[in-house]
């Protein structure tokens, strides 16, 4: 998922001098007790990717220079968001106490919106290093990791890093993974990734503490998929974890989800380059590389097999859900076809986005993209941008509601009961319909106390309710709340900060569908309804959202020579209402000789402008006035 | 006073004889070149410099530090005899002299550029010149000169009657230095005398400008401009109003000045001959109606506009063309080449129609089958806007006419002119392109 990572890490490969690298190597060499397969997971800049170059350093994989510094991380929005820190996934050589073990760090990407390709990662994986801030302590993402550990099972084992830094309080951070973890403090690291101070600890302790996988080589092959990445020479590259048996070039696979086969090519390790092997064995991870053209061929979460050797797949597999759903339109329409390369490009290395082509009166043709979560969203928007220079206009985020039909003529219609409604057009009406439904998700909050009057205001009117709040230490809170998702897809996050001056933490997981009192709102003008403007809000919103609307519509629409009237209405019942008076006047007040060439250019330009209006009823709209009230509003 | 010898008058008739003949062969003739422009123009006059800068203000103006009039007499006078060659017009139909201040120009100075224009094309008599006047530089001394030189119609910025309203405007006059202005320039040019006003001024009441405006009715002569005031980027105006140190003048409030004062005028009797300006006595600026009409004009001085055919160049299409902004340079060129032209655009057939079209609309008469027919004879107004529905609706609402006398604002139409003619530029465009492709 070479998506999500933003560290370009730069790497001295050196010449495994025992192994020699021109004669494929030998894996066998690895028996599955000498094998240790383990994650990194930790908050946003709580030293994940640092501590990770000095693992590869300790252990030979790369030279140890001054150039093996994480390079800042390339997107704002990923900084800002801590989606992230992608370790390199590498096979570690390390010799212990006489014996040789084979470590397999394999990477995570850091932020819940990915919690499901975390859970398959961890998957392949018997233990984690927990890392967390000195200084910092648990933050909400420290929260989410240690649970999807801890429901994995996993053997954890707690890094506190950065005790060089002034401010640094092991003590403290130690207390709170006491209270939150139920992990003895005797058992924390103490460590500095940055110096390297008691690093060579932490190796030692992934071999100690961390149980070799429990598989047998001798059963069939059975390989989890955790990661795919797309190359332009070599089709898709799998990253895969053996739970049983082994894999060399020739043999058939099938993937146990599109039951497609192929032949192996190539087989290797990650060191953390490419590494071509003779086989993988059963308890080892590496790459495999099959024909596969589309990484939709490898999902994450699939089973691999052999051919005429089937085995129970791996549970836990789901196809990519999106959960946030936005329009995507070139800025002009004429950039549709490099957007759309572009879209393309981006796709090839994630198949989480699904793609819709849709289209707009106002705004053109585009896209309908689903996305796993906001930050999700905010990624691969900011890396169309930056990437690929495309400018485009992003619609605000909607989630995917659900309607329990009661009208049997839909259910006939439909071929069920219960339908999911993404595009507000299409959302049926009360009628014919017994319940209404909006996803959910449970939200964690933690926070230095001072702010928690504030948080639970804000949380209040996102209409969350609390599920928890506990104290980890004698300053901080965790709040634990559930949140319908559509209150938090717009700019909860940044509202959370900006109170909490940047001190509150938030991460989510997805909860449950929960009935809803949804409606749909229409905007209308003069009466007519402006059929991009529909939109599904619960209903206690539904004022301040269609007084908004209207605002934003008002200083949107140029005066008329007619009076307009911007309305939002359920149904008959219109809730909210602005008005842009009738021009009473509008015309130059001089126009003599030098004032006439400066007035046709005016005017002309104005009159192109006006071709390119949409008319709703009488009243034309600018193009403007509809990427002012769908597109995202600015968050900083 | 012995009428000086360029008042000599001349056969209109041969003149109106040459438009009627050049008009007919036009009818015979295929669609290119467009029609004869009749041989005369209009002549607009620069004087680039004023003692002071308005606030409001961001014409080519500058603050002469020593200015050497007689070269720029000099210069005036050789553009003028350039460009008058240049278009090859045998009549000049009116002369005005704009700024800048021009008042501040010697009156020798306007003598000699009216002198040249009579001795190379025909000037009449009672051809229309005007002289825009600021009343501190116009005494009644001065204003008697420019009778002399012959001024024969007097354009005063008064801009408001209210002291405070004229240091917001940087003006260096008071409202009594301005009503003694008025008072002695309508003794020398009695129905000839026009006073300018702005309205829409930040901080202005409606009523405080409907006083205003009462108490200048009560002494003004027959014509009378009301400029609401456009905040333009670089004024010191615009900047104060941008910081906020000065409050923005709300449009419904701008809108109902001008209402009010279009209502005023109109209950004493003056005629509202175009969206500025107001006339009775029949005292409209004829030069003035010329721009909207589309007619020819020729510009001398600095960073003046002008729209003619260079006949002497053997071209049959009219040009936009500009002077030269920066006086001093303005003056090198024309020293070496004889004119100061910076800039000529050729403009099309089309974009002379757009033109006709926007500024014939400013004018209570508007645009006239006849008058319309001079410069697209195969297109009438008809057959241009006559099937537009959208044409149709401001009908409807109100706003636009279009029948046997031809196409007009209505009273509410006037005041929101700029919004009709989006429509009907448009629609000019599509007419124009459709008849294009339906010749070829």
């Amino acid at each position: 998922m070479d998506f999500y990572q933003k560290k370009t890490v730069h790497y001295e490969y050196l010449v495994l001098e025992e192994y020699d690298v021109r004669e494929k190597l030998d894996m066998s060499i690895f028996p599955v007790e000498n094998i240790r397969n383990f994650s990194i997971i930790a908050h946003v800049d709580h030293g994940k990717s640092t501590l990770a170059d000095r693992l590869l350093e300790i252990t030979g994989t790369i030279a140890k220079t001054d150039q093996n510094k994480q390079v800042l991380d390339k997107l704002q929005v990923e900084r800002e968001r801590g989606i992230t820190v992608k370790a390199q996934t590498a096979s570690l050589f390390y010799s212990y106490e006489g014996m040789n073990y084979l470590l397999n760090l394999i990477d995570t990407p850091g932020h819940v919106d990915f919690s499901y390709e975390v859970s398959r990662s961890l998957s392949a994986c018997q233990g984690v290093i927990l890392v967390v801030d000195a200084n910092e302590g648990i933050q909400a993402q420290t929260m989410a990791n240690f649970y999807l550990a801890f429901e994995a099972q996993l053997a954890i084992i707690p890094v506190i890093n950065k005790i060089d830094l002034k401010n640094a309080d092991p003590e403290r951070v130690e207390k709170q993974i006491e209270k939150l973890f139920d992990i003895s403090k005797d058992e924390c690291i103490r460590i500095s990734a940055k110096l390297g101070t008691n690093v060579e600890k932490v190796l030692q302790e992934v071999i100690e503490k961390v149980p070799p996988p429990s598989v047998n080589i001798r059963d069939p092959l059975k390989a989890l998929v955790f990661d795919s990445t797309f190359d332009h020479y070599r089709g898709v590259i799998a990253n895969i974890a053996l739970f049983g048996g082994e894999v060399q070039k020739g043999h058939k696979i099938v993937s146990a989800h599109t039951r497609k086969t192929y032949e192996v090519n190539e087989v290797g390790i990650l060191t953390p380059n490419e590494q071509p092997t003779h086989t993988l064995y059963a308890g080892q991870v590496g790459y495999l590389i099959a024909g596969m053209k589309e990484v939709t061929e490898a999902q994450i979460g699939d089973t691999l097999y052999l051919h005429k050797q089937p085995v129970e797949p791996l549970p836990g597999f789901k196809s990519a859900k999106p959960m946030v759903f936005a329009g995507m339109y070139p800025v002009d329409q004429a950039e549709y076809n490099n957007l759309k390369n572009a879209i393309e490009k981006l796709t090839l290395n994630d198949s989480s986005v699904t793609i819709h082509r849709d289209s707009s009166l106002a705004l053109g043709a585009g896209w309908r993209l689903g996305f796993l979560g906001l930050l999700h969203l905010e990624v691969f928007n900011q890396r169309l941008e930056q990437e690929y220079n495309a400018s485009v206009i992003l619609t605000a985020p909607t989630v995917p509601y659900k309607a329990v039909l009661s009208s049997t003529k839909l259910i006939k219609e439909h071929g069920k009961e219960e339908i999911t409604v993404i595009n507000p057009a299409e959302f049926p009406d009360k009628s014919s319909v017994s319940e209404y439904l909006e996803p959910t998700v449970l939200g964690t909050i933690i926070t230095p106390d001072e702010h928690i009057g504030k948080i639970l205001t804000l949380c209040q009117t996102r209409r969350a309710v609390q599920k928890d709040m506990m104290y980890i230490d004698e300053h901080r809170v965790m709040l634990k709340y559930i949140f319908p998702l559509n209150e938090i897809v717009v700019d909860f996050y940044d509202a959370l900060k900006s109170l909490s001056s940047g001190y509150a933490s938030f991460d989510y997981e997805d909860a449950e569908y929960q009935a809803a009192d949804l409606v749909k709102m229409d905007i209308l003008l003069n009466g007519n309804s402006v059929e991009e403007l529909g939109t599904v809000v619960h209903k206690d919103k539904a004022y301040a959202v269609g007084k908004a609307m209207c605002e934003r519509l008002k200083d949107a629409i140029p005066r008329q020579l007619f009076e307009i009237a911007i309305q939002a209405a359920l149904g008959s019942e219109v809730i909210a209402r602005e008005t842009v008076k009738a021009y009473r006047k509008n015309v130059l007040a001089k126009c003599y000789g030098g004032d006439i060439t400066r007035k046709m250019k005016l005017l002309k330009r104005q009159a192109e402008g006006k071709k390119k209006m949409r008319k709703i009823g009488n009243v034309e709209v600018p193009k403007d006035a509809f990427i002012s009230v769908l597109k995202r509003q600015s968050e900083k | 006073m012995a009428a000086p010898g360029w008042r000599r008058p001349r056969a209109r008739l041969a003149a109106a004889l040459r438009c009627a003949r050049a008009a007919r062969n036009w009818k015979h003739r295929a669609q290119q070149p467009p029609r004869a422009e009749p041989v005369q123009a209009a002549l607009y006059v620069h004087w680039p410099y004023c003692q002071k800068r308005c606030s409001y203000c961001n014409f080519n103006k500058y603050i002469p530090r020593g200015l050497d009039e007689e070269s720029m007499r000099s210069c005036l006078t050789r553009e003028a005899q350039t460009l008058i060659h240049l278009s090859q017009v045998q009549r000049i139909s009116s002369v005005f002299f704009g700024g800048g201040t021009p008042s501040l120009a010697s009156p020798l100075t306007i003598a000699a550029v009216l002198e040249t224009v009579s001795r190379r094309a025909h000037l009449a008599a009672d051809a229309e010149v005007t002289l825009e006047a600021n009343p501190t530089s116009a005494g009644a001394s001065r204003l008697a000169g420019f009778r002399a030189s012959g001024v024969n119609r007097l354009s005063i910025g008064i801009q408001s009657l209210d002291n405070a309203e004229l240091r917001l405007l940087g003006r260096n006059h008071t409202a009594d230095e301005a009503l003694g202005t008025l008072e002695e320039a309508k003794k020398l040019f009695p129905g000839r005398t026009s006073v300018d006003l702005i309205f829409g001024l930040p901080g202005q009441s409606i009523s405080s400008w409907a006083g205003g405006l009462e108490e200048l009715l009560q002494l003004c002569d027959d014509h009378v401009s009301l400029y609401q005031l456009t905040l333009e980027r670089g004024t010191s105006l615009f900047k104060q109003v941008q910081q906020g140190s000065l409050p923005v003048p709300k449009q419904e409030v701008v809108a109902e000045m001008y209402e009010s004062a279009r209502e005023m005028l109109r209950d004493v009797g003056f005629r509202q001959y175009e969206v500025s300006n107001f006339a009775r006595n029949g005292a409209l600026s004829t030069h003035n109606l010329s721009y909207w009409q589309g007619s020819q004009y020729i510009g001398i001085g600095p960073g003046a506009h002008g729209r003619f055919v260079p006949r002497a160049h053997g071209e049959s299409l009219r040009e936009a063309r500009i002077q030269t902004l920066e006086p001093d340079s303005w003056m090198k060129e024309v020293l070496a080449f004889g004119h100061g032209t910076r800039k000529r655009t050729v403009l099309s057939q089309l974009e002379v129609l757009e033109e006709v079209l926007v500024l014939g609309l400013r004018t209570d008469i508007g645009i006239t089958h006849q008058h319309w027919q001079q410069f697209a004879a195969s297109l009438s107004l008809w057959d241009m806007f006559g099937s537009s529905e959208e044409v149709k609706e401001l009908e409807d609402q109100g706003l636009l006419l279009l029948d046997n006398r031809g196409l007009r604002c209505s009273w509410k139409g006037l005041a929101v002119l700029d919004s009709l003619l989006l429509t009907l530029l448009n629609q000019l465009q599509q007419s124009w392109a459709d008849r294009t492709a339906h010749r070829t």
